[in-house]
């Protein structure tokens, strides 16, 4: 036994349980209290199990979606942290959430998001959204030869930001007043689907995209090194960071389309999770992906019973959580 | 930029590479590597050229030491060195009881066991810079390169890697060839040199032959004596001059 498998074996099991439990429990949580016995008891008939009902009608979806998204923002976050070479680096901090959130808010507006073909159509908008924004902020890291550094990193992300947000004001500007009340909910970072559609539809994006992590977490360390050094070692330098920047914007793109633009999920979770497991990606991402799914339903929780019986946004809680943990980091990397 | 230049490293050679900043050393060193391709003309290794090779198989063959090496993450030694053996292992493959073995064996050969669990982040100049040829020992190749190994370093350890090289040369027949503005470096280790001036070469040759007073006048522009210290045996370049 090596000590990469070692670890491998105690850590998945003990993160991807902690995220299974989540699950599991976050839905017996509520103004109504529910028994998970009686919720998966198969003996009492459907119409009449309203257990069974809250859980899996009710609650479960939200549940999943804050499982989907924090699991896919923590990792984005780990892979934009090692493709631009900097611990500060989150889809939300560089403005790839607001351009998937903005791609998101043209296709709701232009009502795309209505019909059977439109289903899929709003992650795809995200999508590009998100890919503009990564391609900008990719061709700037390209551009400085030892990564990204932090002054860049953080001015081409205020200023992508507000790039994105004046034109996504824009878009709101011109929809009419029902909608508007619908995206400024969303654009705060709303977990409340509704239903499992569009989990469905954002899904194969996420599937997509964590498969290509799963490949690339081995190359990510050795970029970590630097391209050069990358590129001696045997690495597809080209390659990998192509991949690595298509398959994060996909990810935040699908995220972002479920449940808005939620902030620093990228940093917090990959920053803890380096803290327990070092900086090997082969932890970290599969670790961060699982934390970050336990992290978002931990902070779905609060939002929800916070200030009971009023829900909260939910990006209101990362932010309050994750604006001052970021600010901590700043000060420790400058 | 390089012009016109013509280059035969044979195995076992241990190589200086001599010029002035901008002279082109680094981009040299670069195009050996693989990791530049030239405008024109081509680089081989056993008579097949690079660009026949998956990136992959080349680093199975020439691995590289830059001058710095920045880390985004702290990883700990161990880990650095085991990156080398990144190459030899397939897409989902972790790392075996025969990769841990040679990235210790490659730590041990630069005198760097002891540091197996620190973190790279804390360790010094020098130390940092041992632990990177480790992991380009592990990568296991014929060949390595060198880019001013010793540019930061202090005396002591600017010595530790200068023997370091020659022994990996004498005892594990490592083909190196190592880029340096370091003359005692270059006199004490290298073998042979080649000198580059403007992207062009200059002189190349057996050290003692190279490394004159015309020579160093002509690539750095400084008057210099140059005589053998009777200990070692070594050139030793005494600038004395500037020229205008």
């Amino acid at each position: 036994m090596t000590t990469v498998r070692r670890r491998l074996w105690i850590v998945l099991p003990l993160f991807a349980g902690a995220a299974a439990a989540a699950i599991v429990l976050a839905p017996t949580v509520g103004s109504t209290s529910i028994s998970l016995s009686r919720a998966f008891d198969r003996s009492i008939p459907w119409a009449e199990n309203v257990d069974a009902q809250i859980f899996f009608v009710a609650r479960l979806p939200r549940v999943l979606a804050a499982a989907l998204v924090g699991s896919t923002l923590a990792a984005s976050g780990v892979v934009l942290q090692a493709l631009l070479r900097n611990p500060l680096a989150t889809p939300f901090t560089l403005g790839v959430s607001a351009g998937a959130a903005l791609g998101a808010m043209i296709a709701i507006a232009a009502g795309l998001d209505l019909g059977a073909l439109g289903v899929s159509s709003v992650p795809l908008a995200s999508f590009l959204g998100s890919i503009v924004a990564t391609a900008l902020v990719y061709w700037l890291a390209r551009s400085q030869r030892r990564g990204l550094s932090t002054n860049v990193l953080l001015l081409a992300g205020v200023t992508l930001n507000s790039f994105f947000s004046a034109l996504i004001l824009f878009v709101q500007y011109l929809a009419d007043f029902t909608q508007s009340f619908r995206t400024v909910r969303w654009l705060m970072g709303d977990l409340d689907v509704g239903s499992y559609a569009p989990i469905v539809a954002a899904l194969p994006l996420i599937v997509l995209a964590f498969a290509a992590f799963a490949v690339l977490t081995r190359a990510l360390n050795l970029l970590s090194l630097g391209s050069d050094a990358a590129a001696a070692r045997g690495v597809d330098v080209a390659r990998a960071e192509r991949l690595a920047f298509l398959s994060a914007s996909l990810a935040t793109g699908a995220a972002v389309s479920l449940a808005g633009p939620i902030g620093f999920i990228g940093i917090v979770v990959p920053h803890l999770v380096r803290l327990l497991v070092g900086s090997d990606h082969r932890l970290v991402l599969p670790a961060s992906a699982c934390f970050g799914a336990a992290f978002l339903i931990g902070c779905d929780l609060v939002s929800r019973t916070a200030l009971a019986p009023l829900e909260l946004p939910v990006g209101i809680v990362t932010a309050m959580i994750g604006g001052p943990f970021f600010l901590w980091q700043l000060v420790r990397h400058s | 930029m390089l012009t016109g230049v013509s280059l035969d490293v044979r195995r076992g050679a241990l190589l200086g590479i001599l010029g002035p900043n901008g002279s082109g050393k680094t981009t040299l060193l670069g195009l050996l590597a693989g990791t530049k391709r030239p405008s024109r003309g081509t680089i081989a290794i056993d008579g097949r050229p690079l660009a026949g090779f998956t990136r992959r198989a080349l680093a199975t063959r020439i691995a590289v030491v830059p001058q710095e090496t920045h880390l985004a993450f702290d990883y700990t030694v161990l880990e650095i060195v085991l990156m080398g053996r990144h190459p030899h292992l397939g897409l989902f493959e972790v790392e075996g009881p025969a990769d841990l073995g040679a990235a210790r064996d490659a730590l041990a050969s630069v005198g760097a066991g002891h540091l197996e669990d620190r973190d790279f982040m804390t360790l010094s100049g020098g130390e940092k810079q041992r632990v990177v040829i480790a992991g380009a020992l592990a990568q296991a190749t014929d060949v390595l390169l060198l880019d001013e190994p010793t540019a930061s370093l202090d005396l002591g350890a600017q010595l530790d890697i200068a023997q370091l090289l020659a022994r990996l040369n004498e005892t594990h027949g490592v083909t190196i060839v190592v880029s340096t503005h370091d003359l005692s470096l270059a006199s004490g280790v290298c073998r042979e040199l080649v000198l580059l001036r403007h992207g062009r070469v200059l002189a190349s040759g057996a050290t003692d032959d190279v490394l004159t007073a015309a020579n160093v006048r002509a690539l750095y522009d400084v008057d210099a004596d140059v005589h053998r210290h009777e200990a070692t045996g070594h050139l030793v370049v005494v600038p004395v001059h500037r020229r205008p």
